[in-house]
This record gives C-alpha cells, structure tokens and sequence, in this order.
C-alpha cells in the first residue's frame, strides 16, 4: 500500500510537476544569488557617507589605532600581486599539461593524469594552508634568508597549484575542441606534432586558453583560507613578493568574526566584499565571453 | 497557462522558506552583549550551555554591554574596564542598578622563539617595538637580526588590549604579520627566531619562551595578583543582583569548572585553582 502511494507520487512528481519543481529550484538560485548582491551592497554603502570613496580607496588600513583609516589600496594592491604571481607560475605549467593530455600522452596516462588534476582540485584549501605554512614558508624564509616565511610569495606558491587544475582542465577542453582536421591537415603539410601544437592547435584555441586563464585567475583571487594562513597579513603596500601582504579576501576572514554589527569598519569591510565581487563577476563574464567564442568559432 | 503554474509554485516556494527562516529566530534564555575581550568566555560558555540554556552573545565592545544593561536589551554586559562614573549615573537615573561581576584576569604575555636570548623587555620598548621605531633585535640587546612583529588581527579582544595596555592606541607598524588565532601567533613564533608576538596564558606553550614585563613574567600567578603589567580584571554587569537563568549562569563562570574555562581561552582566573 505504501509502496504503491511511493510510487503513485513519483510518478505524479515526474509527469505532472517536473517542470514547475526544477523551474523554481532554478528561481531560488535567482534569487539568492540577488539577495547576496543585495545586501552585500546595501551593507557597503553607508561607506560612501562615513569616509567617502576617497577614503576607502586610500593607502592605510587601520581600523584599531587612533587616527582610524580604512584605506583599501594594501588588499586591493596585495591581491592583485598574490594573484598575478600566481598565475605567471600556473599558466605555462597548466597549459603545458593540457597540451600533454590532450595532443601527447597515450589513452592510459592520460586518464591517469585527468585524474590527478581532479583530486588536486579536490583537495580542502585549508589543507593546502597548512602545507604551506609548514612545508613552504620555511623553505622559502631559509632560501631567500627572510625575517618571515608568511609572504606574498608563499601564498603565489600556494595558489599557483589551486589554480593548476582549473586551468589545466579548461585549457584541455579547449584544445579537444580543436576539430581533428586541423591537426591532420598540418601533419599532412609535414609539420611535426610540436611544431603543429605550437602554430595551429594552441592559435586555434586562443579564446579558449584564454579563458581557462581568466577562470583561474578568478579562483587565485577568491582564495581566502589558504592565503589568510600564510600571506602574513600585514596591510603595507610592498612591491616585493617577499614580503607579508594582505590580500582582499584575508583582510574580510581575519576581522569580520569580531567587528561590531553596523560600525564603519564592518560597513567598510563589506565594501571590500563589493571590491572583491566586482573583480570575480567582471572575470567569469570575461572568461565566459572568450569560452563562447571559441565555441562559435568551430561551430559548436 | 503552464507559465502561471511555474509562476504559482515559485512564489509558494519562496514564501514557504522565508516562513521557515521567521520560525528560526526565537527568544534566548539569557542574553550577553559587550566587550570582544570578554566575548571568547562568553562564547565558550555560550557553547557548554549548549542543551541545558540557550544563550545567546554578540560583541559591540564594553560601552554597548553597558549601554545594553541600561537600556535593558541585555541580561548581561560584558566589559573589559570599569564602569565609568556618568554610564553609573545615567543607569540610576533609569532605574538601574548596574551589578558588577569580576570573572576573570586577562593577562598577555609577549612571547620569543626559544633560540633568542632575549628574556625581558619594558613596556616602553614592547610599544617601540610594536609601533615599528625599533626594528632589530640589537636595540634591546640582543642578537643582530631583524624584528618580525607578530599581531592579532585588529578586531580581535586580545589585539584591543595590547592596543590599549601597551600602545596606548598608537597604530601598530604596517610591516606587522597578522594572524587569525593565538594559537597561529605561537605557532610563528615556534618557528621562527626574528619574530615576537602575544598570546593569552591558555598559549604558553611548548616551542614559545615568556618574556618578562617590567621585570615580571607572566603567570597565572602575577596575572591574578596583578603584579604583572599587561594584566586588567573582566567583567559581567547585570541589572541589580541576578536571578534565575542568568544567576545559573554567572554562578556557574565564578565556579572552579567555569574559572578553569576562562583559563582554557587563555584567560586568567579570578583565583588560584586547586
């Protein structure tokens, strides 16, 4: 009896109520994505009455101490080397690993080597702080004979191989979506297979490689745990990776937990939240519009 | 027609889950507001509670827990200083009558990797230090090497009271490394020989070495006969002498089970533990 009621209301779920179910499952992302922007902004704004847009875009962060400033320039200056950093590391290695797996390797290695980048991908971005912190900031305090290892450069180590399996896996889809003509009709012109990798595969999928950058990029930049643990955190404008910065998404997990509700600095910490956000939409909407038109380029 | 329906069950979807989130918020047995010092105690009771009373505790600072208790949308404020004479006088004046509480000693000790021969330092040159205007170790005597100033992050209890006890609020140099919790601060600076930071008691660990104050080294001891400089009382403050729940609860932290708590967070207790 229940059993047939179980399956009677399945039925019923699949026939009649599919489409509304999954067309207000899609609705309620809507809307929570709206409602996050929502506030986020609305909590940032009474920052643009307490210390005005040139305030927060100025250069001391010192929320504590007397004078009080909430300068962003540090994190926005900090992220943006943290990031860059990273990516100069993560780019050639994740290109060249997608060019192996999709024009190189044999069928076995490279289901083995898809398979490593997606445990790398997996893996718990504390996990990767606490390798970075015990393993990495040593190892670079004592080869550059730093006073600490917590430094920019640390956290660039760090996100560099975060970002290692987005980028890779894109830039991979990418080249496979290179029609195989291509390929056949360089080799056919006796070009070897690295001279076809470089002159019509790696053209072909410009727009595509570029994107995987970009989505990499936006996940370096949204990084928090990892780098919060081993950037050092010091809010100073430095032009050296050996030295503590701190990063956007670091100055928003250290002293969000304890500010008072509705003070300046609360308001000023969700106008970072604006700062960062603004960055990560303007990138996936970049990295999309590349990703398409590489799609509309080869007809797919 | 069929959009309609779509239209229909979205919006019973979206009413049905802001019901829900409304039936969440309910009213707590006792409620604490106030000081970030006090705050981790608060919370860490808050947390042993857990089943028995809900209580609830936000931050603010000392002057909203007692701004809370005068106007009455507090059980208990915390504070991290003593009632100042005109918050007394505007509490009477409404009637209230703030009854204060000493639950704990915070007490901060500096702390140095074992390999620095450093063993004491003064107050003034804690601040010299903090404030970035003395950078190598050989301007306090000790080894050449450069100063690697270790902080809490600014919205941190602890951060206030160095801020307060030691720098008399001057900002802390740029240079600093910020860490999320005590235990990152000692876990710097077990590993590294330049560096100096501050942590509760609760954190005087294996791998970190104390520094004296004025001469005096920080323990539970001098923290709660208070020779020890970087040490001040913590506070509750209630509306007149407490009953029910929040006399539970406040008879509970002055206990030897709370007192060893408070001393777990890196507090120290109000008396000597047997």
């Amino acid at each position: 009896m229940r059993k047939a009621g179980a399956r009677g209301l399945l039925a019923m779920l699949r026939e009649r109520w599919d489409r509304p179910l999954f067309f207000s499952l899609a609705c309620a992302s809507l809307v929570a994505l709206g409602l996050i922007l929502f506030f986020i902004f609305r909590e940032a704004a009474p920052v643009l009455r307490e210390i005005g847009l040139g305030g927060f875009f100025g250069r001391v962060w010192n929320p504590a101490g007397e004078p009080v400033s909430y300068g962003a320039l540090p994190m926005i200056v900090g992220s943006a080397l943290v990031t860059l950093a990273a990516l100069l590391v993560a780019v050639p290695l994740g290109f060249a690993a997608a060019a192996f797996i999709a024009e190189v390797a044999p069928r076995w290695m490279k289901d083995v080597a898809k398979s490593v980048l997606e445990l790398l991908a997996g893996v718990p971005s504390v996990i990767y702080g606490f390798f970075g912190l015990m393993i990495v900031a040593p190892a670079l305090q004592n080869a550059f004979n730093l006073a600490t290892g917590r430094t920019a450069l640390t956290a660039s180590v760090i996100l560099a191989i975060m970002a290692l399996p987005t980028i890779a896996s894109l830039a991979e889809d990418a080249l496979t979506a290179v029609p195989n003509a291509y390929r056949e009709a360089s080799m056919a012109l006796g070009a070897t297979r690295w001279q076809t990798i470089r002159n019509v595969t790696f053209p072909a999928a410009f727009s595509g490689l570029i994107g995987a950058s970009i989505l990499g990029m936006g996940r370096a930049v949204g990084e928090t745990m990892a780098v919060l643990m081993v950037a050092g955190n010091a809010p100073q404008i430095v032009a050296s990776l050996l030295k503590p910065v701190r990063t956007l998404t670091g100055a928003i997990a250290l002293e969000m937990g304890e500010t008072a509700l509705g003070s300046t600095h609360y308001h000023a910490l969700f106008a970072l939240g604006v700062v960062l956000l603004v960055i990560t939409l303007a990138t996936n909407g970049a990295a999309e519009w590349f990703r398409g038109r590489l799609a509309r380029k080869h007809g797919r | 027609m069929a959009v309609r329906r779509m239209m229909q069950m979205c919006s019973v979807a979206l009413v049905l889950g802001l019901l829900s989130v409304g039936l969440v918020a309910s009213a707590a047995d006792v409620t604490m507001s106030g000081s970030t010092t006090v705050l981790p105690i608060a919370q860490a009771v808050a947390e042993a509670y857990a089943g028995i009373y809900e209580i609830e505790v936000s931050g603010g600072g000392s002057g909203v827990g007692i701004a809370n208790i005068i106007d009455g949308t507090t059980m208990v404020g915390n504070m991290s200083r003593a009632v100042k004479t005109e918050e007394f006088a505007s509490a009477v004046a409404k009637g209230v009558l703030p009854y204060v509480w000493f639950i704990a000693n915070d007490a901060l000790s500096p702390i140095v990797n074992p390999a620095n021969p450093i063993s004491g330092l003064t107050t003034e040159q804690l601040k010299q230090i903090y404030t970035g205007e003395i950078t190598n170790w050989s301007q306090v005597g000790g080894n050449a090497g450069p100063i690697v100033v270790v902080s809490r992050d600014s919205s941190s209890g602890s951060f206030g009271s160095w801020s307060e006890l030691v720098l008399d609020k001057a900002p802390v140099t740029t240079s600093a490394v910020y860490t999320s919790s005590n235990a990152d601060v000692a876990g710097e600076i077990a590993q590294n020989r330049n560096a100096i930071g501050y942590v509760g008691l609760g954190y005087l660990v294996a791998g970190v070495k104390p520094v004296s104050v004025n001469g005096v080294l920080p323990s539970v001891q001098t923290a709660l006969d208070r020779t020890f400089p970087l040490s001040r009382p913590l506070f509750m403050v209630t509306n007149g002498f407490p009953a029910g729940k929040v006399f539970d609860v406040i008879m509970w932290i002055l206990s030897d089970d709370g007192q060893r708590l408070v001393l777990n967070m890196g507090f120290a207790p109000i008396r000597t533990l047997p």
